[in-house]
């Protein structure tokens, strides 16, 4: 049977793997933090190798090709100028509007922009690294977005990378509304209700991340293929009004107690890159 | 095992964490994360004592839930078993065969998986786990099978290019030599 070394190499690190599961969970995210800067001379090498890449491969590009792209970009640019000119307008007269009804003032989301450098390498959780940290101001649950949608929270802040942990994931769990796809409808019955519900993670989104569960929704509400989810504001973290994905089907569970949704989410999880931080 | 093979196969070790965490490509393409640590411990279960062994799976295990959610030290568990596991049965293991090799990866690479779930659930986290799992364990199953015959390779190598070689044995044995002709 086991001999004498082995008795001691097990009981040995079945006493530190148990040491390690009971600390309290401030303490763990100090010693991950402490352990994950092991892997900031790979981070570097890593980045540094994909900058070199992309330099090799922008070298290779043909100059007409670089030219066409220029002008297109220029034209993008000068769009999108006017689309800001117009949006600052509207912003304004709004702000005018919700002071004189003593609304609150609307704030713009401020954001700072980092990148995915780590994914998690277990296959029951959704979290990503990104290459940002306490240094750029980045605290806990601030919410992550990309120019589609909604990513995920901050859980985990490091000097200069952090851990979030993405929608779909058990521990992300965010409060939705699903926007009424009559609103644009201009002979739509007034004061429709919107309806709320809660994105969990789901059975279809361990082979698929970007599909997520809608559930919880109100029996009455009448579910249609290709309406808006967005953030609602409740709960604290995430503010209203972020896109999250389209409703893709529905069906009434709990003995018709209340409608679960499948939700296709409008940021790609699976191609991760360039993400946006809320930092406020 | 000589010093600087275990000390490569500790800097191997967290290459292939770093490395299994970096490949997104592969996720979007199978479904799954690919992990190498039940291979790399199942090629020291074979070849190092079991200090070296729980050393290894301390170090594998704690870089993984580093960069994971995992809760910190849960995946110190799978590997030290399997470790031990393999290494408590090394005799009876044809070590040098491929098909060996393959059998002992696949399975270690379908075990670790299993402990690991059912540890965190035993401990009260929900890990994201239903049907489509069954996919993933046969992908990482199929992947830690595939990958430990390599894995013994690459680490024979090493050791044969940083350790003497054993010298020759000749049969020839000078008290026995028969000479011919007057002494």
């Amino acid at each position: 049977m086991f001999k004498r070394p082995q008795y001691i190499a097990l009981s040995v690190v079945l006493l530190l793997a148990l040491i390690f599961i009971s600390l309290p969970s401030r303490m763990t995210a100090h010693l991950k933090l402490a352990l994950g800067s092991l892997f900031l001379p790979l981070f570097g090498l890593a980045g540094s190798t994909q900058k070199a890449l992309d330099q090799g491969g922008a070298a290779l590009r043909s100059k007409r090709s670089l030219v066409q792209e220029l002008e297109q970009l220029h034209r993008e640019n000068e769009q999108l100028r006017i689309f800001t000119n117009q949006t600052a307008q509207v912003w304004e007269e709004n702000n005018q509007l919700r002071q004189a009804l003593t609304w609150q003032r609307q704030t713009r989301w401020p954001l700072k922009p980092a990148r995915v450098i780590l994914r998690d390498p277990a296959n029951w959780w959704r979290s990503v690294h990104i290459d940002i940290g306490r240094r750029d101001g980045i605290t806990t649950n601030m919410p992550v977005l990309t120019t589609d949608g909604l990513v995920g929270k901050v859980i985990l802040v490091g000097y200069n990378n952090s851990q979030v942990v993405l929608i779909g994931d058990p521990n992300c769990r965010v409060s939705a509304l699903i926007e009424d796809l009559d609103r644009a409808n201009p002979t739509r019955k007034p004061a429709s209700p919107v309806s709320h519900g809660v994105i969990v993670s789901g059975e279809s989104s361990i082979l698929d991340p970007t599909i997520v569960d809608l559930t919880y929704i109100d029996r009455q509400t009448p579910l249609k293929p290709g309406q808006k989810v967005l953030t609602s504001g409740l709960g604290g973290v995430f503010p209203r009004g972020i896109p999250i994905g389209q409703i893709a089907d529905s069906s009434s569970v709990g003995y018709g107690l209340y409608l679960d949704a499948r939700v296709k989410l409008a940021a790609n999880l699976a191609h991760l890159d360039q993400v946006w931080v809320m930092t406020q | 095992m000589n010093p600087l093979t275990i000390t490569i196969l500790f800097v191997t070790a967290y290459l292939t964490v770093f490395l299994t965490a970096k490949m997104g490509g592969i996720i979007s393409f199978l479904g799954t994360q690919i992990d190498l640590l039940p291979a790399l411990i199942v090629y020291a279960g074979l070849t190092t004592s079991p200090i070296v062994i729980a050393g290894l799976a301390i170090w594998c295990g704690l870089l993984f839930d580093t960069l994971s959610a995992n809760p910190l030290g849960i995946t110190i568990h799978p590997l030290l078993v399997i470790g031990l596991a393999v290494h408590h049965r090394k005799e009876l293991i044809l070590r040098d065969q491929a098909y060996a090799q393959f059998i002992l990866g696949a399975a270690a690479s379908a075990a670790s998986p299993l402990i690991t779930a059912l540890l965190l659930i035993a401990t009260d986290h929900r890990p994201l786990i239903g049907w489509g799992s069954i996919w993933q364990l046969m992908i990482q199953t199929l992947a830690g099978g595939c990958c430990a015959p390599l894995c013994f390779q690459f680490f024979d190598r090493i050791h044969k290019a940083f350790n003497y070689q054993p010298a020759p044995e000749s049969s020839f044995r000078q008290d026995r030599e028969i000479k011919r002709g007057r002494a």
